[in-house]
């Protein structure tokens, strides 16, 4: 998957890609903000931080701290990128906290289950400001 | 009174709960040490990051018990106002439930009952699932107790407990020390499956990288070799990510365990397969007991969600996604499940206890919400709370009342309140509630 991935054609005007895949899912500074208050500066920063692989935030010209939108097929929501630590994630996929911006990008289909896809969404990145 | 004899009488003032319950997570963790200064924890022992940020935060809040329309007002004004929104709905929906204790949880379901409206839990969004695959497959399972004593090789899918159960390994899987293991982690093997090297896989002997939404082949690809079933190779690392040996020797490690467990977390849930995920993954833990004794777990989020499943599951006969619009219970996952209800705009009103959708839920699902007039019982501010017509801010369950939650391997933890708080607990609350929608609704 990941050969694949990075054989992608770059626009690197946009820093747009097609076929990421977004993982949402918890870490503990986004169970500690949830306690602390969903309007406070933990929950808000981690659950808007969007990891990445150092490789794709070089191939895309991206820099930790810069605004990316994120687009699914059900929806749009901004985000922070930050590098995600040395071999945590494989080129292509995405990592973000559970909460708001990961909420937007999620479909209302439940295929019957009650539980919309919530991990491993397609998702395109566009570079912000 | 000097500095020195202020902080004297300050030290006198400290007084210890011991064995206190969090509730944060579904491990409720039971051995917690709370220090008590005045109307205040100022320390948890023994608590995890996550525990101390839940005991220290909620410890803090007041918030008005009741708002109206955004405005404080006495907790009998938002009684009669909520039970009026529900009797006059045409189809209301109960939701979440999933950090609040037993006895709440059961009048809420009561409330759902009287109304003949449907109760849905945060399962759905959670486990749903898997729930949907132990009624297919069934669930050979143990309690973390056993698992602690017993358990040689302990596998983790799609889970990362070092976050979000950060006691998990210490208190129930790899550290402890146990009756069949004696030295602890070095009698047991941890094996970490996920698409993320996650913080947990730190902790793994193991640590196998499959490719996204691939668990079902990945699962499906160790049934078929536990049960010697020949595979292609390539086709197999095609599907998932991995080569066959990988597979094959663990395949052979799990078979030659004398007490294996799969905990397994949302990575299944939440993925393109959902419940066709969790009950490949229960078949495989099912099919092991052919050569060894290997139980399968999900591990679970909130504090009492799994409280929620055996509340929702003794009264009604079904865990979640329950409707009693035609006088009986009906289940039945993707019709009377939250997420969907609202989504296609079915709810006229709600009563949210204890959860967030206008956080967590779709975008469509949120919109809908916004639009009906609803309930919402949380001790925090959050998006929920702010949009209700009436928002109860109810006491802290484990922090401010006492009652029961369910660990996540459904054993009953009794709660050890620490302090007083001026506000009515959920149950007051939701009591109070049914009573007087039962009296709207049927005149007694």
């Amino acid at each position: 998957m990941a050969d694949d991935f990075l054989s992608q054609p770059i626009n690197r005007a946009t820093a747009v890609r097609p076929t990421f895949v977004l993982i949402a899912g918890r870490t503990a500074a986004q169970g500690c903000g949830i306690s602390e208050g969903k309007a406070g500066e933990t929950y808000t920063a981690e659950t808007t931080r969007l990891q990445m692989a150092p490789e794709d935030l070089e191939r895309l010209g991206l820099r930790p701290g810069d605004r990316v939108r994120l687009a699914s097929a059900a929806g749009q929501a901004e985000a922070v990128v930050a590098a995600a630590r040395p071999g945590e994630l494989p080129p292509g996929v995405l990592f973000i906290a559970y909460g708001d911006v990961s909420s937007r990008l999620m479909g209302a289909d439940t295929h019957g289950s009650g539980m919309p896809d919530s991990k491993g969404l397609d998702v395109t990145v566009e570079k912000l400001g | 009174m000097t500095a020195a004899e202020q902080q004297q009488a300050s030290c006198a003032e400290r007084t210890v709960v011991a064995d206190a319950a969090c509730t944060f997570c579904g491990c409720v963790c039971d051995d917690i040490e709370l220090v008590v200064q005045g109307d205040r924890i100022v320390e948890a022992r023994n608590a995890c990051v996550l525990g101390k940020a839940w005991f220290l935060s909620h410890a803090a809040a007041h918030r008005p018990a009741c708002l109206i329309d955004g405005q404080p007002a006495p907790v009998e004004e938002g009684i009669e106002r909520a039970a009026r929104i529900l009797v006059q709905a045409r189809y209301p929906l109960v939701y979440g439930l999933s950090d609040t204790t037993c006895e709440a949880q059961r009048k809420a379901v009561a409330i759902a009952d009287w109304l003949g409206g449907t109760v849905d839990t945060t399962t759905s969004v959670c486990h749903g699932p898997s729930g949907m695959a132990f009624q297919s497959v069934g669930e050979v399972t143990a309690t973390l107790g056993e698992i602690r004593h017993r358990a040689d090789l302990v596998i983790y899918w799609g889970g990362n407990p070092a976050e979000s159960h950060p006691r998990h390994f210490t208190r129930y899987t790899l550290m402890p020390r146990g009756l069949f293991v004696p030295r602890g982690r070095k009698d047991r093997f941890c094996v970490v499956v996920d698409v993320r090297r996650t913080k947990s896989a730190a902790a793994a002997d193991l640590f196998i990288r499959i490719a996204p939404r691939r668990d079902f082949e990945a699962l499906w690809t160790l049934r078929a070799l536990v049960k010697g079933v020949t595979l292609d190779a390539a086709c197999v690392e095609a599907q998932t990510g991995v080569p066959l040996d990988t597979w094959q020797q663990l395949a052979q490690r799990m078979k030659q365990a004398r007490f294996g467990v799969l905990f397994f977390g949302m990575g299944l849930t939440m993925t393109r397969g959902k419940h066709l995920n969790s009950e490949a993954l229960l078949a495989l833990a099912r099919d092991l007991n052919q050569w060894t004794r290997f139980v399968a777990k999900p591990v679970r989020g909130h504090g009492n969600v799994t409280g929620a499943d055996n509340v929702v599951a003794w009264t009604t006969g079904y865990p979640f996604g329950v409707n009693f619009s035609r006088g009986y219970p009906r289940f039945n996952p993707g019709e009377y499940t939250a997420a969907d209800i609202l989504a296609r705009g079915e709810a006229d009103a709600a009563l949210i206890v204890s959860a967030d959708p206008m956080s967590n839920f779709s975008e469509p699902a949120r919109r809908h919400l916004a639009r009906i007039p609803y309930i919402a019982l949380d001790p925090q501010e959050t998006p929920t709370t702010r949009q209700a017509a009436v928002a109860f801010a109810p006491a802290v369950y484990g922090i401010h009342t006492g009652g029961t939650v369910y660990r996540m391997d459904d054993v009953p933890i009794p709660l050890r309140p620490a302090l007083e708080s001026p506000n009515p607990s959920d149950e007051a609350v939701l009591s109070a509630l049914e009573q007087r929608v039962r009296q709207l609704r049927h005149g007694r």
